[in-house]
């Protein structure tokens, strides 16, 4: 019972994530792209300024909670995706330093390279989280001692690359939808022409990954055993409609609520198809890692859930406190 | 080269890196909130102007300090795989509490406090920088304790070949982890103390801004030296505890090769591991090492071989790092003592200006030296007792780990360069000279 309420934990986790970092992400990678002149890439990054931080705490938390209630998965995980982590890694760093650093030297030259960084220190998270997932939604091939049998190629297959353009789709689509919300002028018409002409290559990618998923992974079923469970892709697809819809008809702050619900809901699509697997095995399904072979002890997983009941809802009220202040318009600098 | 090594040589690139940022986040927090608690409370326009002036060279050291610190957790997974598997009931839980509990209060406020200057009430203002500076300690506090429980693994019991929490009380209240804190956080606030004296000598001693920079270098001393005494006394009890918990860790700091009664120091020594001896040993002190791990002079101490070769760490390593700590840390202390005496004339000690300006550099130096001791000295155990390093490694091809470490080096380098070089900057300019941030 623990096992599985830590289970659903750790992936609402990694979809909360996802959610706030998605847009960060995407603002990363569309500002050089959306904004023309300095004053409009300033802007575009001020946008995330005050939240990209504690957003990417939730990833933080969501790799902690990996290691702390499922130690085997985290192990195997951590160290079949050696070089993708890796350039997650040095992409966040690199991120998060060209962020800060950008606007401490008036030189042009200094913040185009400033803002190559945030690009590619956005893309990369990105791309490279999506592969990372349909990875663990496929399975890899780990032996009995959950050691990775395989290398970086086996990791670029086509429904990992799949999942990386999916991802990629949704964090852009996600982040010009903040832009929207969050700027005036010519960047906002520029980010409304752009996330409506994003919308079908995302969906197009949803399509493709979903149809993958059916050959390349066992997500399905959990869902054909359990019908009811078919709530979550409908939301998810009913989700990406409306955006359509809402952007048409261009409300666009419900149109970034969808796009947060597209995001939460494919997430757990494939974290309760996945269940009660953390990471199958494709060499022998006794060598898959499950809440079952992969989980702390008893005692761990309780002393945990009553921290996470505690601290997660005073977390949760001070996020959105904060958010609720830089939200406010008028009173900024 | 093995991947054990490699991986072993990249966690210690990235936990040095890291730690060079690291203390100031600790102590220039906690002195933030104060210059800007003292504005609140007087509004004289001069705590204000410090309150940013500090504060723009703390945002930068506390970008690369967080940036930085991901690289950690992510690898007990990447590169010790076999030790997260290993430990992962105990040692997880320490790190997702660490998150939960304090690293989303720090960055999340810390966005607040940068960001927030026209948002907010001067009080509420302040209270997100005292929520930074609570929680950044918070943080390290949790890290250290799980730290701690690889120095002196404690609270478990094994279930099927792996330690099982049995006692989180056991495991966070444990006297290491107590003696770990304090020493780490003391030493963090002297590197504090000691940075923020040097910056204000540069420019006490160019006549410069000097109401501010006088002002900041009383704090500064205050905190130096305050914490420069704790941490030898406190550094003395942390000594004597390795008597009862890692002894090959003490016999290796004072190279004493022998048990004995009356176990001596040498006040000059230089190990040599192959023949289980010293090659030099002079100034014997008879009784000092007794006296110090057991406080009677004619306690047994247990040497070098009465522990297994296998189970020694390496000792020179352990030894230097141990001295040069010390005696550093001496240095530092008198330097501290010696800007007290002339606090009141500093601006006419242009000497002293001098010395503490150059020596910002030196207690980041004691720290990662002390780290040295803490470290090298646990091998070759991870987890002392329990675990060998060289069986916590990941399965991965050491080429991968090659590629990674050289990839750090440079990448760190870079981030590393920068970070000083606008530092740097942001001190020469002085306060007032207010940067632009984001246009929000």
């Amino acid at each position: 019972m623990l096992e599985s309420i830590w289970f659903l934990l750790w992936g609402i986790l990694w979809a909360v994530y996802f959610m706030l970092g998605g847009f960060d992400l995407g603002v990363g990678i569309l500002s050089p792209f959306v904004g023309k002149s300095e004053a409009e890439k300033n802007a575009l990054l001020g946008s995330i300024g005050p939240f990209w931080d504690g957003n990417e705490v939730w990833l933080i938390t969501a790799g902690g909670v990996t290691f702390a209630a499922f130690p085997a998965a985290y192990a195997t995980l951590f160290s079949a995706f050696y070089t993708p982590l890796m350039f997650v890694l040095f992409g966040l760093i690199v991120r998060a330093v060209s962020i800060e650093f950008r606007n401490r030297r008036e030189s042009s030259s200094w913040r185009g390279l400033a803002d190559a960084g945030v690009l590619v220190g956005s893309f990369l998270p990105a791309l490279l989280f999506g592969v990372a997932f349909a990875n663990i939604f496929k399975g890899i091939p780990i032996d009995g001692d959950g050691v990775f049998q395989g290398n970086l190629l086996t990791l670029l297959n086509p429904y990992g690359l799949a999942g990386g353009l999916f991802f990629l789709a949704l964090f852009l689509v996600h982040g010009a939808l903040w832009i929207i919300h969050r700027s005036t002028g010519v960047t906002r018409e520029r980010s409304r022409s752009l996330a409506r002409f994003l919308w079908l290559p995302l969906t197009l990618l949803a399509v493709i990954f979903l149809f993958l998923t059916a050959f390349y992974s066992r997500l399905w079923d959990n869902y054909t055993t359990r019908p009811i469970l078919l709530v979550i892709p409908l939301l998810a697809v009913a989700a990406l409609l409306s955006m359509r819809y809402l952007m048409a008809k261009a409300l666009w702050g419900r149109a970034l609520l969808s796009s947060f619900a597209v995001i939460f809901f494919s997430v757990l699509f494939g974290v309760v198809g996945l269940y009660p697997y953390l990471l199958p095995s494709t060499l022998d399904g006794a060598y898959s890692l499950s809440i079952r072979n992969a989980a702390s002890s008893p005692s761990t997983l309780a002393i945990m859930l009553v921290v996470a009941l505690i601290f997660v809802p005073v977390v949760i009220i001070y996020q959105a406190w904060v958010y609720r202040l830089f939200l406010k318009e008028g009173s900024g600098s | 080269m093995d991947v054990t090594l490699l991986s072993r040589l990249q966690f210690a690139v990235a936990t040095y890196f890291h730690f060079l940022f690291v203390p100031l986040t600790l102590g220039l927090s906690i002195l933030l909130a104060i210059m800007e608690t003292a504005y609140v409370r007087t509004k004289n326009e001069e705590y204000r102007e410090m309150t940013q002036f500090w504060g723009r060279i703390f945002l930068l050291n506390f970008v690369v300090g967080v940036a930085t610190g991901i690289t950690l957790e992510f690898q007990f997974g990447t590169n010790w795989s076999r030790y997260s598997r290993y430990v992962g009931d105990i040692f997880g839980p320490l790190l997702a509490i660490e998150a939960t509990v304090a690293f989303f209060l720090e960055s999340t406020f810390i966005g607040v406090w940068a960001l927030g200057w026209n948002r907010l009430s001067p009080r509420l203002h302040a209270a997100s920088i005292w929520l930074v500076a609570i929680a950044s300690n918070l943080s390290a506090i949790w890290i250290l304790i799980a730290n701690a429980w690889m120095q002196n693994p404690v609270g478990y019991v094994m279930k099927a070949g792996h330690p099982v929490l049995s006692d989180l009380g056991a495991v966070v209240f444990q006297g290491y982890a107590g003696l770990a804190i304090l020493h780490t956080l003391a030493a963090s606030y002297v590197t504090t103390g000691f940075f923020v004296m040097g910056v204000a000598a540069y420019h006490i001693a160019r006549k410069q801004f000097l109401s501010i920079f006088i002002r900041s270098f009383r704090i500064g001393l205050s905190m130096a030296l305050i914490f420069a005494l704790f941490v030898v006394i406190e550094g003395h009890m942390h000594g004597a505890n390795l008597a009862h918990i890692q002894p090959a860790k003490l016999a290796s700091l004072e190279v004493n090769w022998v048990t004995q009664a009356k176990a001596p120091i040498f006040l000059i020594a230089l190990p040599d591991e192959s023949a289980a001896a010293n090659s030099v040993e002079i100034g014997k002190i008879p009784g000092a090492l007794s006296l110090l791990a057991f406080h009677s002079p004619s306690a047994k101490v247990i040497g070098l071989r009465d522990i297994p070769k296998e189970n020694r760490p390496p000792v020179l390593i352990t030894y230097l790092a141990f001295r040069l700590m010390v005696g550093l840390g001496g240095v530092l202390l008198l330097v501290a003592i010696g800007a007290w005496l002339r606090r009141n004339r500093i601006e006419s000690s242009p000497f002293l200006l001098k010395v503490l300006l150059y020596a910002i550099p030196l207690p980041y130096a004691v720290s990662l030296l002390g780290w040295t001791v803490a470290e090298v000295g646990r091998q070759p155990w991870v987890v002392y007792g329990l675990m060998r390093t060289t069986r916590a490694v990941s399965p991965v091809a050491s080429s991968q780990v090659a590629v990674s470490l050289a990839a750090f080096v440079v990448v760190y380098a870079l981030i590393g360069i920068t970070a000083f070089w606008l530092i740097a900057q942001a001190v020469r300019k002085g306060p007032g000279a207010a940067d632009r941030h984001y246009a929000s």
